[in-house]
C-alpha cells in the first residue's frame, strides 16, 4: 500500500530491537548518557542580544525553543512548567519524574521503565541538571512490581558508573534519585496528590492557586512534575536542539507521541508517530492492523477513558494553514482526524495520554461506559462531594441500567450529574475525567440508553 | 517523635527480623522526612507479612514518627494494602474497558466459578480453606496484552480461560513449601 503511514521512532528507537537490553553497558553502546555529558559540560554562551548563558540555562532554552507539550494527558508546554520554576530560591527544588501511569487504555511508560530505563534516568538527569536539582523522585504505581525493581537496578548501575550521586562525572554536580512505589490509587498520577502521596499523606489534590507544583510542591518547595515520556523526550531535545525537534510534528503540538492502541482492533500495540503526521484512520487501520473480520467501526475513544468518545461517521470542522498563512477550513471524517491536540480538540475530544481504545459494532456503548464510570466511582479519592458522589451515582445508575432496572428519567438524571461535576467545583480535573465520558456517550449513543431503559410494552 | 516499638504492648507482639528492621531504616533515610517513606514502608511490611496488622501499622507508625492513626488512614485508602490475610494464591483481574472487552470478565466469573466464590463480586474473595483470594482490580496499564492478571507477583498476559484453569490446577498442587510465589 503506497500510503501507509510508518512510525516515527525516536524514544522508542531502540528498545524492541533484537539484543537490545535494559541495562547500562547496552543503552551506552547505543550512544546512551552521551546528551548528558554534553550538557554536563556546556559552557556559557553568549546569546546575539548579548546575554550570558550558563549551560543549565541553554538546555532550559532549547527545551521552551522545542515546543514540547507534556505527554501525561494535560499537554502543558514542559518550558513553561519549567519557567515557573524560581531558581533563586533557597529552598530545594525537586524534581518528580511521574510513572504512575494508570490512565485506562494507556501502557506507554510500562514499556520504557522496563526495555529502557536508562533513558528515562538520562532525561531525569538532565532535566535535574537544568533546573538545579538535587534530589529527584521516580513515583511509579504500586503495580509495576517488576518495573520498580529494573529502575532501582538501573539506578545502582547509574550510580557505580559516576552518573549519580556525588560529583556527577568529576564536574560538581550532585542528583540523587528515589524509585517511590504507589499502591494502586488512581488520583496519584493528579500532580498534587501525587505530592500529597509522596509526603506520606492520602493523596487528596491540592488547590491551585495556590499550590502549583513549580511554586509550592514537595515539602512547599518548588517541584517539577513530569511524565516519563516527557522526560525521555527532554533528552532528545537536548540531543537534536529545540529547533530541530519543532521541525517534527505540528506547529504547537510538536515532536514524537507514543500513541497506544487498544481495545477491538487486531494489533494493539504502541507506536511512536510524529504528532499529527498520522490520522485516526491510519494508527488503527495501517499501525494497529484494523478491525477484526466482518466487523465495523463503532466508536473510538482518543485520548484515554477521560477523553469524550467519538462515534464513527460523525464530521468535524477542522481549521489548515494553508502555505500563504490563511486559514482554511476543511470538513473531516473521524478517521481522517490528523492524531494531534488541535485537530482531537476541534472534533469535541482530547489527545490525552495518548491511548485510543476502538470499540466496534459488538460493543455496546452502555457497557463501555459503565465499565469506564465504574473506574471513576472506584478511584474518586472523595476529597470533594460533587465528584464522590457524582461519580458514585452515574455508576449506580448505569449498574442498574446494565441490569434492566433503569428507569426512564435515568438518562437524564446522567446527563445532569455528569453537567455538574465539573467546570470549578471540584479541586483537581477528576471531576471533568469523570463527567466528560458520560456526557459524550449519553449524548452520541442516547438511543441505546434509551432503549434500555424504557419501560417494557 | 522516636517511640521505640516496644512502647507498644499491641507492637510488642510483632517480630520483624533484622533485615526488614535495616530495610526499612534505609527506605526512611532516602527521603527528606521520614513520613515520605510511608508507603515504601507500608509494601515492605506487607511483603513480609502478607497483610497490614495493626501491630505492623503502629510499628510502621512510630518509625515514620507519625501516630497510628496517621498510617491507618493510608491502609484503608490505598487499594493494593490490605488488613486481612489474603489467600495463598492472589489472583487480581484487570477490570477496565480494554480488558473487559477482551473477556477478562468471563475470565474472572471463571475462577470464581471453579473456587466456588461469588461472580457477581468484584471485591476480593477468599475461599474457605484460606487458599485462593480472587478480586477484579483496576487498569493494570497493559491494555496491549488484554486480558491481564496478576497471580502473586506473575503477571498474566493475554490470559486465556484455559490458562487460568491451568493457573488454578498448579496452585493447587503446589507443594507447601512453595509458599508466596
Amino acid at each position: 500500500m503506497p500510503n501507509m503511514i510508518q512510525e516515527r521512532r525516536i524514544i522508542l528507537e531502540h528498545l524492541d530491537r533484537a539484543g537490545y537490553t535494559p541495562d547500562l553497558g547496552c543503552y551506552r553502546r547505543h550512544g546512551g548518557y552521551a546528551t548528558f555529558e554534553r550538557c554536563l559540560a556546556l559552557e556559557p554562551a553568549a546569546t546575539p542580544e548579548g546575554q550570558t548563558l550558563s549551560g543549565p540555562e541553554q538546555i532550559r532554552l532549547e527545551v521552551r525553543r522545542s515546543g514540547l507539550r507534556g505527554r501525561g494527558g494535560a499537554g502543558f508546554p514542559c518550558g513553561v512548567k519549567w519557567s515557573f520554576v524560581n531558581l533563586d530560591s533557597d529552598r530545594p527544588i525537586y524534581l518528580i519524574c511521574n510513572a504512575d501511569e494508570s490512565e485506562p487504555g494507556t501502557f506507554k511508560d510500562r514499556q520504557i521503565i522496563h526495555k529502557d530505563p536508562h533513558q528515562l534516568i538520562e532525561g531525569i538527569l538532565i532535566a535535574a541538571y537544568a533546573n538545579r536539582v538535587h534530589q529527584a523522585f521516580i513515583y511509579i504505581r504500586g503495580e509495576f512490581i517488576e518495573g520498580a525493581r529494573i529502575l532501582d537496578r538501573a539506578l545502582d548501575e547509574a550510580r557505580g558508573a559516576g552518573l549519580l550521586g556525588r560529583d556527577i562525572l568529576g564536574r560538581g554536580y550532585d542528583l540523587e534519585i528515589c524509585v517511590h512505589r504507589g499502591a494502586g490509587a488512581y488520583i496519584c498520577g493528579e500532580e498534587t496528590g501525587l505530592i500529597e502521596s509522596l509526603e506520606g499523606r492520602r493523596p487528596y489534590p491540592r488547590i491551585k492557586p495556590p499550590y502549583y507544583p513549580a511554586v509550592l510542591g514537595l515539602y512547599q518547595c518548588p517541584t517539577i512534575v513530569n511524565n516519563v515520556e516527557t522526560l525521555c523526550a527532554v533528552k532528545h531535545v537536548a540531543a537534536m536542539g529545540g529547533n530541530e525537534y519543532a521541525k517534527l510534528g505540528v506547529p504547537g503540538d510538536p515532536g514524537t507521541r507514543i500513541v497506544c492502541v487498544s481495545g477491538q482492533v487486531r494489533r494493539p500495540g504502541y507506536f511512536e508517530i510524529e504528532i499529527g503526521k498520522a490520522t485516526l484512520g491510519q494508527l488503527i487501520h495501517d499501525l494497529a492492523g484494523g478491525l477484526h473480520p466482518g466487523r465495523s467501526l463503532k466508536a473510538v475513544i482518543p485520548g484515554g477513558s477521560s477523553a469524550k468518545v467519538l462515534r464513527a461517521g460523525e464530521k468535524y470542522k477542522l481549521k489548515f494553514a494553508r502555505p500563504d498563512g490563511k486559514e482554511i477550513e476543511r470538513e473531516a471524517a473521524l478517521l481522517d482526524l490528523p492524531y494531534d491536540s488541535a485537530s482531537l480538540a476541534a472534533a469535541g475530544s482530547m489527545c490525552g495520554s495518548g491511548a485510543i481504545v476502538v470499540l466496534d459494532d459488538s460493543a455496546s456503548a452502555v457497557e463501555a461506559l459503565a465499565n469506564i464510570a465504574e473506574f471513576y466511582a472506584h478511584e474518586s479519592c472523595g476529597q470533594c462531594t460533587p465528584c464522590r458522589e457524582g461519580s458514585l451515582w452515574m455508576h449506580k445508575i448505569l449498574q442498574r441500567i446494565l441490569r434492566r432496572q433503569g428507569r426512564p428519567a435515568d438518562v437524564d438524571n446522567l446527563e445532569r450529574i455528569a453537567h455538574n461535576i465539573p467546570g470549578g467545583r471540584t479541586v483537581c480535573a477528576f471531576g471533568e475525567a469523570c463527567s466528560w465520558p458520560v456526557q459524550s456517550f449519553v449524548a452520541k449513543f442516547g438511543d441505546e440508553f434509551r432503549q434500555m431503559t424504557a419501560p417494557p410494552p | 517523635m522516636n517511640t521505640p516499638s516496644s512502647a507498644s504492648p499491641a507492637a510488642g507482639c510483632l517480630r520483624i527480623p533484622p533485615a526488614l528492621e535495616a530495610a526499612v531504616a534505609e527506605r526512611i533515610a532516602r527521603y527528606p522526612q521520614p513520613r515520605g517513606a510511608a508507603l515504601m514502608v507500608l509494601h515492605a511490611l506487607q511483603d513480609h507479612f502478607g497483610f497490614l496488622s495493626n501491630e505492623a501499622i503502629e510499628w510502621a507508625a512510630a518509625r515514620l514518627g507519625v501516630q497510628p492513626m496517621q498510617v491507618l488512614e493510608l491502609a484503608t485508602f490505598y487499594p493494593m494494602f490490605r488488613q486481612e490475610p489474603p489467600g495463598r494464591f492472589h489472583f487480581k483481574i484487570c477490570r477496565t474497558l480494554s480488558c473487559a472487552l477482551a473477556g477478562s470478565l468471563a475470565l474472572h466469573a471463571r475462577l470464581c466459578d471453579r473456587l466456588g466464590l461469588d461472580p457477581a463480586s468484584h471485591g476480593p474473595q477468599t475461599t474457605a480453606d484460606g487458599r485462593f483470594t480472587v478480586e477484579l482490580v483496576e487498569c493494570l496499564a497493559s491494555c496491549h496484552t488484554a486480558p491481564v492478571l496478576f497471580c502473586n507477583q506473575t503477571f498474566c498476559e493475554k490470559a486465556t480461560p484455559e490458562q487460568v484453569d491451568r493457573m488454578i490446577e498448579e496452585c493447587r498442587s503446589a507443594p507447601p513449601e512453595a509458599d508466596g510465589s
